[in-house]
């Protein structure tokens, strides 16, 4: 990349208010081509409703989201999704009674074409379309080695254990063919040897998958393993942004996590 | 759908569950039959592909006219394979959309009036079929599109309010459409009559010959319904088919993954409305003539019936449905085959509560000894109260058990109603040895309300019965006879 290229997302003074509360205020942004960018803060920080604004199932009351210098504000989900956003969910929302296969080529849809009438008549370009579409779709769960592999393509995602549906969620999202890949929580619910896998994972997903990635977590290890920055949220508002050593002894980051009387020594 | 797992043999072999994957899977490869003969067969005909059942199936039921002669019965066939393409295009919107519409019934009413208009004398248009029922098909489409433009935010209730809305509104429309602008359209509740046969290529197929039902509309029948079937199940395996599942599955997870989800809700709702219009064709072409009150709410309750009973989503679930009930609905009408359905049904339901153990004998036995003492005691008081006359079908064996008096006092139909409905609901109550209980007397009730109370009104019975079997089949396989196993999402 040149040294001054628009990054590839990025948020400007994006406010968004839920009636008299102001969920996040004045947010600036950005995460450059092939970073791995993290946003920690306390739950109701807002970082949730921040992949929300980005993914287009909010629409900021003011300021600016651009991809790669083009604005997304006000497009469809899907259209942004097309446009190379794709994201996980913090409260799995899997297509549970499709199979694990299929969750993961329904997301092929925003870049094939076949349309109703050529599935109706099996056209020879329609079926090229759907070997490619489950070449991709295996492709993509072989990325979790063994994990998501054999007799557990045909079986329904509701018969996945709580980890495995959330490796399904991110072979899902990444079907979508995006730029930039939002995960919410990977490692949620997971024991500490899954963390450390999914840590593993995420660096992968950034050398071998080529995403930019950026990515809400809790875990401190994760964070401190994966992020090239961080970024704290508290309020919807920013609180620090560098390095993780740098924001993790942020004394207002301490403050609003452990919720510190700081003031009470003044 | 040929996989082609790589692994090769995927069922992890004994040995301990590894996790909740591998006990499901092994799960999911459990055959019913263990070992022997039956096992193999079993996986053999797990092997064979769709199309050869359909084949089958087809095959099967082409050959009805040769063995059954009866207009009758042939006219019932005929009405099933509407059905079952009624249930195959409520399926994509219910079962694949995942979408509440109960509006479906007038668009079947469109189409049938579609075709009325264009092929009759109502307005001396007569159209070749060829071009008439894809032209029907598109209006068909295109009022499922208009419906679904308002619609398509809405979701659940609220579609529902507004598609059920739009049934009462073709109801309105076609009842009072003999003055629309003073323009007489629909024929108002007289309908419009005369309606013409399909006619290819010069040719009438008629629709009576030499007075019995032409079999020749059933092969219609049947060839449509295998081509919308076939198509369907190519869009269910498409991408389209995948969104839709997606919409059903989680329309937020759907748009985020760049699935235009109101776009698939509309298409849903249109092809559906499609596959409605194309079957009002045939059932306009076959009648002659379309009444606004051949498209009622009654209807879209047998159409529901049929999908949820056989599996909502399950192409071949759907089409079992609507031959259970289609058929069921029928041999209904007749009391002396109404009462074989509903000992069967009794009985079944027994079975299916117990298996094979010991309480079904007991509560069986029970039921029998019962009933038989009741009759001695009734007849012992009074012979009249064992007089009643018993209609046709195995009335004999039932006339010894059932007391059926010849005169019924007029209290005794409501009493005897009420209290079963009481008994029934008390029964959901109690557990144990008490239900075990109860469940004697109420069998009993049951049977004595039957015969002397329903058979009299076999048309409310008819629905009273249907309604026991969906009950007491959605408590047995509550994702229907074919369906698959079912998760809500959390």
């Amino acid at each position: 990349m040149s040294s001054a290229p628009a990054p590839l997302l990025e948020l400007r003074e994006v406010s968004l208010a839920f009636g008299g509360l102001r969920v996040v205020s004045g947010l600036d942004l950005h995460v450059d081509e092939g970073e791995i960018v993290s946003v920690i803060g306390p739950n109701g920080a807002g970082k949730t409703t921040l992949f929300n604004l980005i993914t287009g199932i909010y629409r900021p009351d003011s300021g600016s989201i651009t991809l790669a210098g083009d604005s997304i504000v006000g497009l469809q989900p899907h259209q942004i999704s097309q446009r190379g956003i794709s994201r996980t969910f913090q409260t799995l929302r899997l297509f549970l009674n499709m199979s694990v296969k299929e969750n993961v080529m329904a997301a092929a849809y925003g870049h094939t074409r076949a349309g109703v009438f050529r599935s109706m008549l099996r056209t020879p370009g329609m079926r090229r379309e759907e070997r490619e579409i489950e070449a991709l779709a295996e492709e993509r769960l072989a990325f979790f080695g063994k994990r998501l592999m054999g007799y557990r393509w045909d079986q329904p995602a509701y018969s996945l254990s709580y980890a495995n549906r959330r490796r399904l969620e991110i072979a899902r999202a990444t079907a979508t063919n995006p730029r930039i890949l939002l995960l919410d929580e990977p490692a949620a619910g997971m024991n500490p040897a899954e963390t450390h896998e999914i840590t593993e994972l995420i660096g992968e997903l950034r050398t071998a998958g080529g995403y930019t990635i950026l990515v809400i977590e809790h875990d401190m290890h994760v964070v401190e393993g994966i992020s090239d920055r961080v970024v704290a949220l508290d309020h919807g508002v920013k609180l620090a942004e560098g390095s993780f050593e740098s924001v993790a002894t942020n004394a207002q980051v301490i403050e609003a996590y452990l919720g510190l009387q700081t003031a009470a020594t003044k | 759908m040929s996989d082609s797992t790589p692994t090769g043999s995927s069922t992890p072999a004994g040995g301990p569950a590894v996790g909740q994957d591998e006990w499901v899977a092994r799960h999911a490869a459990a055959r019913v039959f263990k070992s022997g003969p039956l096992a193999s067969a079993e996986d053999r005909l797990r092997q064979v592909p769709w199309w050869a059942w359909l084949v089958l199936f087809l095959a099967l039921f082409s050959l009805l006219p040769l063995v059954e002669s009866s207009g009758y019965v042939r006219r019932v066939a005929f009405d099933t394979v509407l059905y079952m393409l009624l249930a195959l295009g409520l399926n994509i919107v219910v079962g694949w959309g995942g979408l509440l519409d109960l509006g479906y019934v007038a668009f079947y009413g469109v189409g049938a009036y579609a075709y009325a208009i264009l092929d009759s004398p109502k307005f001396g248009i007569h159209l070749p079929s060829l071009l008439v029922v894809p032209l029907v098909v598109i209006i068909g489409a295109i009022v499922g599109l208009l419906l679904g433009l308002p619609s398509r935010r809405l979701t659940g209730d609220y579609l529902a309010i507004v598609t059920l809305f739009f049934l009462q509104l073709f109801q309105t429309l076609t009842t009072n459409g003999d003055s629309a602008f003073g323009h007489n359209i629909t024929g108002g509740p007289n309908g419009i009559l005369n309606v013409d046969p399909f006619h290819v290529l010069g040719h009438d197929l008629a629709v009576q010959h030499q007075g019995v039902f032409a079999v020749a509309y059933l092969y219609v029948a049947l060839g449509i319904f295998a081509l919308v079937y076939i198509a369907l199940r190519f869009v269910n395996r498409s991408r389209t088919g995948r969104a839709w599942r997606s919409l059903r599955e989680d329309p937020l997870a759907a748009e985020a993954m760049g699935m235009p989800v109101s776009w698939l809700k509309l298409m849903s709702f249109s092809f559906g409305a499609a596959v409605a219009a194309l079957t009002g064709t045939v059932f306009a072409a076959l009648n002659a003539s379309v009444f606004p009150l051949s498209f009622y709410f009654v209807l879209l309750i047998i159409i529901y019936t049929m999908v949820i009973l056989g599996g909502s989503g399950s192409q071949p679930g759907v089409v079992l449905g609507a031959i259970v009930v289609s058929p069921a609905l029928e041999l209904l009408r007749e009391p002396s085959k109404g009462r074989l359905l509903f000992y069967i049904v009794l009985i079944g339901g027994l079975l299916l509560m117990f298996r094979f153990s010991r309480r079904l004998g007991l509560v069986a036995g029970a039921t029998f000894v019962l009933g038989l003492v009741l009759h001695v005691l009734a007849s012992a008081h009074d012979h009249r109260w064992v007089a009643g006359e018993h209609a046709g079908g195995f009335a004999g064996v039932v006339g010894h058990w059932v007391v059926v008096p010849s005169h019924l006092a007029s209290w005794i139909a409501p009493t005897t109603y009420i209290g079963l409905i009481a008994a029934v609901l008390l029964l959901t109550l109690v557990s144990g040895w008490l239900r075990l209980v109860l469940l004697v007397p109420t069998l009993y009730l049951a049977a004595f309300v039957w015969e002397n109370v329903m058979l009299a009104k076999p048309e409310p019975a008819r629905y009273i019965i249907l309604g026991l079997i969906l009950i007491s089949l959605m408590v047995l396989r509550p994702n229907g006879l074919l369906g698959e196993r079912r998760v809500e999402i959390v």
